[in-house]
């Protein structure tokens, strides 16, 4: 959840606030005062976007992994299959599941500017919007993932998905081995943002203790 | 063909990426809230968002940080159709 | 002109002042239609506070690696994706 002040709304809030801060909340005051906004669906929207997270992606890819039929469907409109399981797919009206296997990874990017399914992850790291990023995923995927520390094999093929559309595009990452046993639960522990976003694998498992 | 500046693909870029994360803070979450208030009120698009955002010069558009190119956009795309008038935030800002 | 998947189509080369999602590193490239998606709203009205309509046809074309960058000779079977309108697409041998 996130305050922010009303009573002060042009002083900075926080020591080494940028002077936009101040600008946000002006403009917001004067958007109020113009009835082109309103406060309470301004607070919704706060806080729904400080209460997304990678965690709703993951519950995906873990259904996805034991279950089959779920994943054709998950392939099939992500967007649909989201809402089988009661999550949020996000105001974008298309969402796109793409699936890792042994002969192809896949790399998602905006390089115009930066979409990418936050109502599934969370808000995209700063990298993902970056210069650098958007600039280097289309143009060297393999030196990026190396920076990721993901070492694609020659035969795979780097599939790098620029999303320039409508389009929210959801990396489906390659189940670690050795989780044969694992509940659904803790093999969504396993899935990170970035291995939805393909710049890197899943974790691997804790060894057995036994 | 000349690139516009918020079209990256294969812009020269040799450095590592910066994987330094930080949370959102308070003001880029209102950032972000005004944009989608304003879309769906019917106020301004994603689109017009993302043609203000281009609209940046280059030095503009690179030193800016995400969700100043945003606010940049919704004041240079609002006054444009007088949902505010040219200087209006900055005068509220000097009180 | 509406396309297949698995069909050749290259992008348009010509300039575009104002708004628009093509990017300029495809621009003039060959590849092949992976998905053909619904049709879409067109941003580069929307961008303008038109409607958008009526809605454009939307593809994910699939580029070589090495057809977009040519001379990095590495990549062979690595692909790039793009999500293109039709009016940005033609066909091609």
């Amino acid at each position: 959840m996130s305050e922010y002040d009303h009573d002060h709304p042009h002083e900075p809030v926080a020591a080494d606030e940028p002077p936009s801060g101040a600008r946000a909340r002006a403009l917001e005051e004067l958007l109020l005062e113009k009835g082109v906004v309103d406060r309470d669906d301004i607070r919704r929207r706060i806080d729904w976007l400080a209460s997304r997270s990678p965690a709703d992606g993951a519950r995906l890819v873990a259904r996805a992994w034991v279950d089959p039929a779920f994943k054709e469907r998950l392939l099939a409109d992500a967007r649909a299959a989201a809402l089988e399981l009661d999550l949020d797919p996000g105001p974008s009206p298309v969402v796109v599941a793409l699936e890792n296997t042994d002969t192809v990874h896949h790399v998602v990017v905006c390089t115009l500017c930066s979409c990418y399914p936050r109502a599934l992850l969370g808000p995209p790291p700063d990298w993902y919007k970056s210069l650098t990023y958007r600039s280097r995923a289309v143009s060297d995927p393999r030196g990026v993932l190396d920076e990721f520390g993901l070492r694609l094999d020659e035969d795979v093929e780097a599939r790098v998905v620029d999303s320039t559309a409508d389009i929210r595009y959801l990396v489906i990452p390659r189940r670690p081995g050795g989780t044969d046993e694992m509940s659904e639960e803790e093999l969504a522990a396993l899935v990170t943002r970035d291995s939805m976003i393909g710049v890197s694998e899943p974790a691997e498992p804790m060894p057995a203790t036994t | 063909m000349e690139q516009a500046v918020h079209d990256r693909g294969g812009w020269p870029a040799d450095e590592p990426i910066d994987r330094s994360e930080h949370e959102l803070a308070d003001w880029e979450l209102l950032t972000d809230a005004i944009v989608g208030a304003l879309g769906e009120s019917g106020a301004m698009n994603v689109d017009e968002l993302r043609r203000g955002i281009e609209g940046m010069s280059p030095a503009e558009y690179e030193h800016a940080s995400y969700y100043e190119r945003w606010l940049y956009s919704v004041e240079t795309i609002l006054t444009e159709k007088g949902v505010l008038a040219p200087g209006e935030v900055d005068r509220r800002l000097a009180g | 002109m509406s396309y297949r998947v698995g069909q050749r189509v290259r992008v348009a080369a010509r300039p575009h002042d104002g708004h628009h999602r093509t990017p300029g590193y495809v621009k003039g490239k060959t590849g092949r239609v992976e998905r053909a998606h619904r049709s879409f709203a067109n941003p580069e009205t929307r961008a303008y506070g038109r409607d958008g309509l009526p809605e454009q046809p939307l593809y994910l074309v699939a580029f070589a690696y090495d057809d977009v960058w040519p001379g990095e000779s590495r990549h062979g079977s690595d692909r790039i994706c793009v999500d293109i309108f039709e009016h940005w697409l033609e066909e091609t041998a």
